[in-house]
């Protein structure tokens, strides 16, 4: 059976893995030159200067960086929630979804309410919400848990909830063309280990099932290197590229394997010594 | 076809893990029953109730005041009975009850319009802002006069008087609850698009009802208490729970007096305990209150 979100959301190109994640095609995110300062005069405060990174259709970008590298700014630019200072960001009219660490649920709708209104809010008809719900809900392995509401759910099973309602946000009903970027703001960030490295493996099926480009921040370096093709390291304040990882290994990985270790060790170190310029 | 082929990317261990961890933290949560969980709250009231008698009866006994000016429960209970059995404490209720849900409706609706242009119009708020959280310390008995002169003593000066009780909270109830939206609920509005008239209706509204309901539980507080300073001065000969205090106090029938007291007490309790059951359900549907 075809699924038309599944359609929807992966657009025309088939997906697959076969072929290299740095492909030939346009990116579906390019940053150029992008800075963003907040307030103006001698208070001002420069969150990110001068960043360029393009994201490839269907690559998994990983950003990581100390607290104050402006990796929730990036993601507010890239989502169009607020506008460079200098710079452009090209994200070829794709559609985009962003989550936080923070489900942020609205808490006097349904888990399944949650998920039509997004639906909704794309152009989805009223007959046809109920069953799309259902099925991206069936993607995070939420059936059944339609009725409950949010607080009526563990803190992983939130977290899915979101990104069910991230999924719904990247169909476009009137063009399904479109690419789909996801954005993810340390999603995983305030779970339990255990909770944690199952949604790694659900949010990698769910990438490759659907075909995502996805850019995911994370101060978590094995994080970065159990998900990532790449792994872009910014500097703190403000924030910079200051190098780029990729990351070689076969999938599925393991975030406890040797080889995620040894890459996140020397990316450790590197992340260490950006952090030790803002020591006495 | 293509879907078919990324199906079987699902590890299906993986999802025995994933539905295995989230039965393991859903389980173990146990309520207590519904008519248990109620005699336990109500059981609490019923012995205060029957506390409150006894103290009563205990300073009738004492002896500290002549029976005619203070009875007890057993000429007390009698005469509430006789009002009720000759249907004159029904009349009375009916007109106050009337007079409290229409002054209480246009409260709502005036203090809702208030609240929302406010929360919404900056200027306003600087304008009006405090003003209304005066107005809402300001006893409303303070306006009776004044009513009474604009509106002779008829319905329209009651209405004035319970309306500006009560409009106040209902509007600061409002303001409130769209001013500590959680951000992280606006952000998440937006990513969706919502925005203008959506966003008022799927986002702001819902998550300022909460605060609104304590905005119209505390409204109805004042109403009612406006409504019965305004009944017992604005007497202009209609029976009313507030009218009948006076009558029973010129003609000296102070187990009268009390009877009706209990009256109003046991009018205002109840529909609190209904603001208070609407509130509590809205807050635990919504994960407000911690388990």
């Amino acid at each position: 059976m075809t699924s038309p979100i599944a359609q929807a959301a992966s657009g025309l190109t088939a997906p697959s893995r076969t072929q290299p994640p740095h492909s030939d095609r346009p990116p579906a995110v390019r940053l150029s030159g992008v800075s963003k300062a907040f307030g103006s005069g001698t208070g001002a405060l420069l969150a990110l200067d001068d960043v360029s990174l393009d994201v490839s259709p269907g690559e998994f970008v990983c950003l990581l960086g100390a607290s104050g590298c402006g990796k929730s700014t990036l993601l507010n630019l890239v989502a169009d929630l607020d506008r460079p200072s200098a710079g452009t960001i090209d994200t070829r009219d794709a559609r985009i979804a962003l989550m936080f660490q923070e489900p942020a649920l609205f808490p006097w709708l349904t888990v399944t309410g949650n998920i039509e209104l997004a639906l909704k809010m794309r152009g989805v008809p009223r007959s046809e919400r109920r069953s799309r719900a259902a099925e991206l809900l069936g993607s995070v392995h939420l059936n059944g848990f339609e009725k409950k509401r949010p607080h009526q759910l563990s803190g992983g099973m939130r977290q899915r909830v979101a990104l069910a309602r991230a999924l719904a946000l990247t169909i476009d009903e009137n063009d399904t063309s479109k690419g789909t970027v996801l954005l993810m703001d340390e999603p995983f960030g305030a779970l339990d280990a255990m909770t944690r490295d199952l949604l790694h493996d659900e949010i990698e099926r769910i990438w490759r099932e659907r075909n995502l480009s996805v850019l995911f921040v994370t101060h978590n370096v094995r994080e970065a290197v159990r998900l990532g093709d790449r792994v872009v390291l910014l500097s703190s304040r403000p924030g910079r590229v200051v190098e780029e990882f990729p990351v070689p290994m076969k999938r599925p990985r393991r975030i406890d394997s040797p080889e995620v270790a040894t890459l996140a060790a020397s990316i450790t170190d590197r992340l260490r010594e950006e952090v030790g310029r803002h020591g006495g | 076809m293509a879907v078919e082929t990324r199906r079987r990317d699902a590890d299906p261990a993986i999802e025995r893990q994933i539905t295995g961890l989230d039965a393991l933290e859903l389980g173990g949560r146990t309520r207590r029953s519904g008519p248990r969980r109620a005699w336990a709250s109500l059981w609490p009231k019923l012995a205060a109730i029957a506390l409150g008698v006894l103290a009563w009866q205990l300073v009738v006994w004492s002896g500290w005041k002549e029976e005619y000016v203070l009875p007890g429960p057993d000429l007390v209970f009698p005469e509430l009975w006789k009002r009720i059995d000759n249907g004159t404490m029904a009349e009375e209720v009916a007109t106050t009850m009337q007079r409290a849900l229409v002054g209480f409706a246009i409260s709502v609706v005036v203090g809702g319009l208030i609240g929302a242009a406010v929360a919404r119009v900056r200027v306003l708020r600087a304008a009006v802002g405090s003003l209304i959280t005066g107005l809402q310390t300001l006893p409303s008995i303070v306006w009776l006069p004044f009513a009474v002169l604009l509106f002779n003593t008829s319905e329209t000066a009651i209405m004035f008087v319970v309306v500006l009780g009560a409009a106040p909270s209902i509007a600061i109830g409002l303001i409130a609850g769209v001013d500590y939206t959680p951000p992280i609920l606006l952000r998440a509005g937006k990513v969706m698009g919502l925005r203008g008239v959506n966003r008022f209706r799927h986002l702001i509204l819902p998550a300022s009802l909460p605060s609104f309901v304590t905005g119209l539980k505390q409204g109805w507080a004042f109403a009612w208490r406006s409504l019965m300073a305004g009944e017992l001065i604005v007497n202009f000969g209609k029976k009313s729970l507030g009218a009948q205090l006076g009558t029973d106090r010129d003609v000296n029938d102070a187990a009268g007096l009390l009877a009706t007291m209990i009256v109003i007490l046991v009018i205002g309790i109840v529909v609190d305990m209904a603001f208070g059951a609407a509130d509590r359900s809205l807050r635990s549907r919504w994960g407000l209150n911690s388990d």
